[in-house]
C-alpha cells in the first residue's frame, strides 16, 4: 500500500510542483490550501506525512503542527515543515512543536524527496 | 562664600579669639613691667609683637590656599 | 624760608593732583577699565580710618597715656579677623538691596522705615560733625604753625580771629568745593565713586609715607634709634611712667572698651561704611584687605610713641602742644622740606576724611532726611517734575556745604575746649549706637523696627547726656554745675557718674550706659511685639542673604500689578530718562525680552525698579515712590509668616522634591515610550524584511521546483512541459513586479521619489487607466463603467503616480470579482475643494476587521486558495502613500458579500499652489 502525503500550501503553483514530485515518487497525494482544511484532512485522510507550509491563511503551520501532535490518534503522522522565512527561530519553533523535518523555500526537489523518504523510512524501521 | 571659605573664616575667628585674649587682662598684666627687651619697653614690645604676629597669622590663613580666588 | 604763598600753592597743587587722580579714576570706570578693582587699592582706601586724629592726635594721646592710644588700631585689627562673618554679609546685603549708606541699611532692614533712616542720619550727623570740625581744626592749625616757620608758635584761640579772616573757613569752603566735585559730579545709580576711591587710596599712601618719614627722622635722625629714645625717656620719671600701665582695673577696662569701640567704629562710621561697603567693587577684595588693612595700621603706629617721647624730650616745658609734635619736631630741627611734606600728609588725612565723610553724610541727609520729607509734602508739586535728578544732586551739594559749615561752626564754638582725641572718641561712641540694630538685624530675624528705634533713641539719649553735654559743659556752654550735680541736682543723675558708677573714664562710662540702654531697649521692645509684614520679610532677606537667591525671595513677598509705562518714567525722573531707559533695556535683554514693550511688569521688574531707585534716593523713599505707581495687594501677616516659617520652607522644599520626582517620572515614562516606539519600529522593519524575504522566496520556490523537474526529467509530456514553463514565466513576472514595488515603496518611504507636480485633469487619468486595463477586464469578462462629470477642476499631482494608483485599484477590483457576473464602477465627483474617486466592485467584500489592514504592507485580502490574489501586498500601501503625499486621503468601505468601494480624494489646485509652479 502506497503511503499518503498531505500537501498544505496556499500557493497554487507550489502545490502543483509538490503534487507532481510526490506522485512521481509513487505517493498518494492530498491537498489542503489553509490551516483548517489541513486539520480536517489529516483526520479524514490519515496521511503518513504532511508537507506543511508555515504561512497559511486561517491557521498557520505551527498551530496545525501543534494540533496534530496534541492528538494521540494522529501520533504516527510525520510532519515536514516548509517555510519561506528561513530564520533560525522559525526552524527551532517548528522542531520544538514536534515537526520531524524542516525545509526552507526555495528547496531543492531532490533534497525534498530524499527528506520525505528518509522520514518515512525511519518510521518504518 | 561663607560656606566655601568656612574653614578660613573659622581659622580667622580663632585668630580673633587669640588676639582678644592676648590684648587683655591678664596677659597684658604679665608684660606690664618697667623692663626693657633689647632697649624697648617690654609692654610696648609685647603689644607690637603680638600685633605683628596676628597680622602674620591672618595673612597666612588667607593666602595659604585659595581654592577659588 | 617757607612763605605763605608756597604753602598755599603746595596745598592747592596737592588737591589738584587728587582731583586729577579722581578724574582719571572716573574716566576709567566709565570705560569699564577700573583702576580701583584690586584688593590693594581697597585696603588702602579703608585707611581713610586714619584721619588727622591719628596723624596728629595719636602722638598727643601717646604723650599723655603711653600706649593707651593703641586700642583704636588694635580693635580694627581684631575685627578684621571676623570680616568674613560680618563685613562680607554687610557687603552682600548692600549689593543685593542697592543700599547707599548705613542709614539706608538700617532703615531697609527694618521694613524700609523712613523714621529709622532719618533717626540714624540725625545721630550720624550729630555724632560726626564734631569729628569733621576736628579735621578742619587740624588742617587749619598745621597751616598756621607752618606759616610761622622757623618759629614754633601755637595758633591763637580761633575765637579771637574774625570769621572772615579765619583761614579755617576758607579751608572748609575749598574742601566743600572739592567734595562736590569728587562726590556729586553725576548721580550714579550704584552710588559708587571710583575716582574718589582712587584719590583716597592715594591719600592713604601719602599720609603713611609722610608719617613714616617723620617717624624715621625723629627716631634715627634726631635720636639714635628706638633704644636711644626709650633709654633717654626712661631717665625722665614722667616719661618713664608712659612705658607701662597703671595696674588698676580702670585702665584695663578703658583699654578693653576702647578696643571694642574701635571695632564697632571701623564698621559703623559713615565714611568706613561708604568706603568699605558701598564702594566695594568685589567681595573678594575683602579677603586680602583682612590682613593688608591691619598691616597699614601697625606701620602707621610704629613711630607714634617714639615721636611722642622725642617731642616731650625736645619740648619739656609743655609750651608746645603734643598734638603738633609731628609737625613741630621737623620744624625745630630746621627741616623745612620734611615739615612741608608732613603738612601735606596731614592735609591728606584731613581732606580724605572730610571728603568721604561728607559724601556719606550728604547721601544720608538727601536720601533719608530730605527726600522722604519732600515726598511727604502734598503742597510741593514733586509729581509734576519731569526730571528730578538735578534736584537730587542739588540737595546733596547743599548738604555737603551745610555739613562742612556746620563743622566749621562747631569748630568756632568748641574752640580749644577739648583735645583732639576727646572729640574722636565722642564720635566713635555715637556711631557705636548703630551696632545693636545693625549687627542684631543681620543675624537675628526677631529684631523689629520699634525695637531698633527704641534702642537707637535710648542709646543716643544716654550718649548725649553722658558724653556730648558734658563736653559742652567743659567748653563752658553749660553751667559747670551740670557736670557735678546732673539735672535737677539729683546726684544719681550725675552725667559722668550715672547712678553712682565711677572708676571709669568718661568714654567707657558713656559706652557702657549707652550700649546697655540701647541693647536693652532693642531686645525688650523687639520681643514685646512682633514686627509687621514688611519688616518681617526684610528681616529674612537680610539674615538669610547667603541662603536665598535675591530674585527668588524678594519677589516672593510681593504681589500686585504694575505697568512698565508707569515705572519707567518714575525711575527716569530720579535717574534721568536716558539712564533709566538704558537700565530697563539691560533688564529686558537679561530677561529675554526683545524690547521694553515686551517687558512684563511682574514682581521681578517692580523689585528691579525699586532697587534701581533705592540706589539714588534710598530704600525707604524708593519704596514710597514705587508704591505710588504700583497697585500692591498687601500680603497678610499669615502669608508672610507662612513664607518665613521654617516648616513651610521645608514644605516648599519637599514640594519641590515632589515636583522634581514627578518630572523625572514623566521624563522616564517618555523615554520608555520612545524606546518602545523604537523597538516597535525596529520590529516593523524586521517584519518588513522578513515579509519581503517570504514574498521573494515564494515565486522562487515554484520557479526552482519546476526548473528542476524539467531538468531532471526530459521526457515530460509536451503539454505538461508547456504548463510548467508557463508557471515559471508567470512566477518570474511576479518576482519582477515584486522587486519593482519593493524598490518603489522604499523610495517613497525614504522620501527619494522625484515627484512631478503638474496640473492634471483626473478624468484623463481615469480614462487612460481604464484603457490600460481594458484587456484584463475583457479576459475576465468583467464590466467596467466610468461616471465622469463634464468638467472638473484640475488637481496638482504626478500624472504617472496617479495612473499607478488607478491601475492598482482597477486590477485589484477585477481580480476579486467573479468572472462574468462581476462589474466595476469608477465614479469621479467634486466636493468643495476636493475631488473624489470611487472604485466600486461587487466582489466578496472585505471584513470590517480587515479593512484597515489591507493598507498595511503584505496584508493581502482574500483567504482561500481560490481567491489567492496574484498581488504583492504592496499595491494598496503604495497607493495610499501617493495619495497622501498630494494632500489626499484613501480608504475602503465594504460590506462582506456585497462588494467593496475603494475611494480617495485629492485637493483641487488652489491659486497659491498653481502660482507656486
Amino acid at each position: 500500500m502506497s503511503q499518503k502525503i498531505l500537501i498544505v500550501d496556499d500557493e497554487p503553483n507550489i502545490v502543483i510542483s509538490l503534487e507532481f514530485l510526490m506522485k512521481r515518487e509513487g505517493f498518494e497525494v492530498a491537498v489542503a490550501a489553509d490551516g483548517e482544511a489541513a486539520l480536517r484532512m489529516v483526520e479524514s485522510e490519515r496521511p503518513d506525512l504532511v508537507l506543511l507550509d508555515v504561512m497559511l491563511p486561517k491557521r498557520n503551520g505551527f498551530e496545525v503542527c501543534q494540533q496534530i501532535r496534541g492528538n494521540p490518534k494522529l501520533s504516527g503522522v510525520k510532519i515536514i515543515m516548509l517555510t519561506a522565512k528561513g530564520r533560525d527561530t522559525e526552524v527551532a519553533k517548528g522542531m520544538a512543536l514536534g515537526a520531524d523535518g524542516y525545509m526552507t523555500k526555495p528547496f531543492s526537489t531532490r533534497e525534498l524527496v530524499d527528506k520525505v523518504k528518509a522520514t518515512l523510512d525511519i518510521a518504518r524501521a | 562664600m561663607i560656606a566655601r571659605g568656612s574653614l578660613t573664616a573659622q581659622r580667622l575667628a580663632g585668630v580673633f579669639l587669640l588676639g582678644w585674649a592676648l590684648f587683655n587682662y591678664p596677659f597684658l598684666y604679665l608684660f606690664n613691667r618697667a623692663e626693657t627687651v633689647a632697649g624697648i619697653p617690654m609692654l610696648y614690645a609685647y603689644v607690637f609683637a603680638v600685633w605683628a604676629a596676628l597680622i602674620g597669622m591672618m595673612a597666612w590663613v588667607i593666602e595659604r590656599r585659595r581654592d577659588k580666588p | 624760608m617757607l612763605q605763605g604763598w608756597v604753602i598755599v600753592v603746595c596745598s592747592i597743587a596737592y588737591l589738584g593732583v587728587l582731583f586729577a587722580i579722581a578724574w582719571v579714576g572716573d574716566k576709567r570706570a566709565d570705560q569699564g577699565r577700573s583702576i580701583i578693582a584690586n584688593p590693594y587699592i581697597y585696603a588702602l582706601s579703608l585707611a581713610v580710618y586714619c584721619t588727622t586724629w591719628t596723624y596728629y592726635g595719636s602722638v598727643g594721646r601717646a604723650a599723655s597715656t603711653g600706649i593707651g592710644f593703641l586700642p583704636i588700631y588694635i580693635g580694627p585689627t581684631l575685627i578684621a579677623a571676623l570680616w568674613l562673618f560680618v563685613m562680607l554679609k554687610i557687603i552682600r546685603i548692600t549689593k543685593t538691596h542697592r543700599i547707599t549708606s548705613i542709614a539706608d541699611f538700617i532703615a531697609s532692614r527694618y521694613g524700609k522705615s523712613q523714621l529709622l533712616g532719618g533717626l540714624v542720619t540725625v545721630v550720624a550727623v550729630v555724632g560726626v560733625v564734631p569729628y569733621i570740625s576736628l579735621q578742619l581744626k587740624a588742617v587749619s592749625n598745621s597751616f598756621t604753625i607752618l606759616l610761622h616757620y622757623p618759629d614754633i608758635v601755637m595758633p591763637a584761640h580761633s575765637a579771637a580771629v574774625p570769621v572772615l579772616q579765619d583761614n579755617t573757613l576758607y579751608i572748609a569752603l575749598i574742601l566743600a568745593t572739592f567734595t562736590i566735585l569728587f562726590g556729586t559730579r553725576h548721580l550714579d545709580a550704584t552710588e559708587r565713586h571710583e575716582g574718589m576711591v582712587a584719590a583716597i587710596a592715594f591719600e592713604s599712601l601719602v599720609k603713611l609715607v609722610a608719617f613714616v618719614a617723620v617717624g624715621a627722622f625723629v627716631t634715627f635722625g634726631i635720636y639714635d634709634g628706638f633704644g636711644d629714645i626709650f633709654e633717654r625717656a626712661a631717665r625722665v620719671p614722667r616719661l618713664a611712667a608712659l612705658m607701662t600701665f597703671e595696674n588698676d582695673a580702670a585702665h584695663y577696662g578703658s583699654w578693653t572698651s576702647l578696643t571694642l569701640l574701635a571695632m564697632l567704629s571701623v564698621t559703623l562710621l559713615p565714611r568706613q561704611f561708604q568706603i568699605g561697603v558701598v564702594e566695594n567693587v568685589n567681595e573678594n577684595h575683602l579677603r586680602k584687605a583682612i590682613w593688608l588693612f591691619p598691616l597699614y595700621l601697625i606701620v602707621i603706629n610704629l613711630f607714634v610713641l617714639p615721636i611722642a617721647l622725642g617731642g616731650l624730650l625736645r619740648f619739656p616745658d609743655g609750651g608746645v602742644d603734643a598734638d603738633t609734635f609731628v609737625l613741630t619736631l621737623p620744624m625745630a630741627h630746621r627741616n623745612e622740606l620734611l615739615a612741608l611734606f608732613v603738612y601735606i600728609g596731614g592735609l591728606s588725612a584731613g581732606t580724605g576724611m572730610i571728603i568721604v565723610e561728607t559724601i556719606a553724610l550728604s547721601t544720608m541727609v538727601c536720601n533719608d532726611l530730605v527726600m522722604p520729607g519732600l515726598l511727604r509734602q502734598r503742597w510741593w508739586p514733586l509729581h509734576r517734575e519731569r526730571d528730578l535728578s538735578g534736584l537730587l544732586l542739588g540737595i546733596r551739594r547743599g548738604a555737603i556745604v551745610a555739613i562742612l559749615l556746620l563743622g566749621y561752626t562747631y569748630f568756632r564754638a568748641a574752640g580749644e575746649a577739648y583735645a583732639l582725641v576727646g572729640i574722636g572718641l565722642i564720635s566713635f561712641a555715637a556711631v557705636a549706637q548703630f551696632a545693636p540694630a545693625l549687627i542684631g538685624g543681620m543675624f537675628w530675624k526677631g529684631g523689629t523696627r520699634r525695637g531698633a528705634v527704641a534702642g537707637i533713641v535710648a542709646g543716643f539719649a544716654v550718649w548725649l547726656y553722658t558724653l556730648l553735654l558734658p563736653s559742652f559743659a567743659k567748653s563752658g556752654w553749660l553751667p559747670a554745675a551740670f557736670l557735678h550735680s546732673g539735672v535737677f541736682g539729683i546726684e544719681l543723675l550725675e552725667p559722668q557718674r550715672l547712678f553712682g558708677l565711677s572708676g571709669m573714664d568718661e568714654t567707657t562710662h558713656s559706652l557702657f550706659w549707652s550700649l546697655a540702654a540701647n541693647i536693652g531697649a532693642y531686645l525688650w521692645v523687639s520681643l514685646a511685639r512682633r514686627g509687621d509684614v514688611v519688616e518681617t520679610s526684610q528681616a529674612t532677606l537680610f539674615v538669610d542673604v547667603f541662603r536665598h537667591t535675591q530674585a527668588q525671595v524678594s519677589t516672593q513677598f510681593w504681589r500686585g500689578s504694575a505697568q512698565v509705562g508707569d515705572l519707567l518714567p518714575l525711575i527716569g525722573r530720579f535717574l534721568g530718562p536716558a539712564r533709566a531707559r538704558a537700565a530697563f533695556e539691560r533688564y529686558a535683554r537679561a530677561h529675554g525680552a526683545d524690547s521694553l514693550d515686551d517687558l512684563h511688569a511682574d514682581a521681578d521688574l517692580v523689585h528691579f525698579a525699586e532697587s534701581l531707585l533705592a540706589g539714588a534716593i534710598g530704600a525707604a523713599s524708593a519704596r514710597v515712590m514705587v508704591s505710588s505707581v504700583v497697585k500692591e495687594e498687601p500680603l497678610g501677616m499669615d502669608e508672610v509668616m507662612n513664607i518665613l516659617d521654617e516648616a513651610s520652607q521645608v514644605r516648599a522644599y519637599s514640594r519641590q522634591v515632589e515636583q522634581k520626582s514627578r518630572e523625572l517620572e514623566i521624563a522616564s515614562r517618555d523615554l520608555r515610550e520612545a524606546n518602545e516606539r523604537m523597538r516597535e519600529l525596529d520590529r516593523l522593519k524586521d517584519d518588513f524584511v522578513s515579509s519581503v524575504t517570504h514574498e521573494l522566496r515564494t515565486p522562487l520556490t515554484s520557479i526552482r521546483a519546476f526548473s528542476e523537474i524539467l531538468l531532471e526529467d526530459p521526457r515530460t509530456e509536451l503539454a505538461e512541459r508547456k504548463r510548467f514553463l508557463g508557471i515559471i514565466s508567470a512566477e518570474s513576472q511576479r518576482l519582477t513586479r515584486l522587486v519593482n514595488q519593493v524598490l518603489d515603496m522604499a523610495k517613497i518611504e525614504s522620501g527619494k521619489v522625484d515627484w512631478q507636480n503638474t496640473e492634471i485633469d483626473l478624468r484623463v487619468v481615469i480614462e487612460q487607466s481604464a484603457a490600460a486595463t481594458q484587456a484584463l477586464f475583457r479576459d475576465r469578462k468583467v464590466a467596467l463603467s466610468l461616471e465622469l462629470p463634464d468638467e472638473v477642476p484640475l488637481v496638482c499631482a504626478d500624472r504617472d503616480r496617479l495612473i499607478q494608483v488607478m491601475l492598482n485599484l482597477l486590477s485589484n477590483a477585477v481580480k476579486f470579482v467573479e468572472p462574468a457576473t462581476g462589474w466595476v464602477r469608477v465614479r469621479l465627483s467634486g466636493a468643495g475643494d476636493m475631488l473624489r474617486v470611487d472604485v466600486e466592485d461587487n466582489g466578496p467584500g472585505i471584513r470590517a476587521e480587515d479593512q484597515a489592514r489591507v493598507f498595511e504592507k503584505f496584508r493581502q485580502g482574500g483567504d482561500a486558495l481560490t481567491s489567492k490574489p496574484q498581488g504583492t501586498g504592496l499595491g494598496l500601501p503604495i497607493s495610499r502613500q501617493i495619495v497622501e503625499h498630494f494632500g489626499g486621503r484613501m480608504w475602503v468601505e465594504s460590506e462582506p458579500g456585497r462588494g467593496a468601494t475603494f475611494s480617495f480624494t485629492l485637493p483641487v489646485c488652489g491659486p497659491a499652489r498653481a502660482g507656486a509652479q
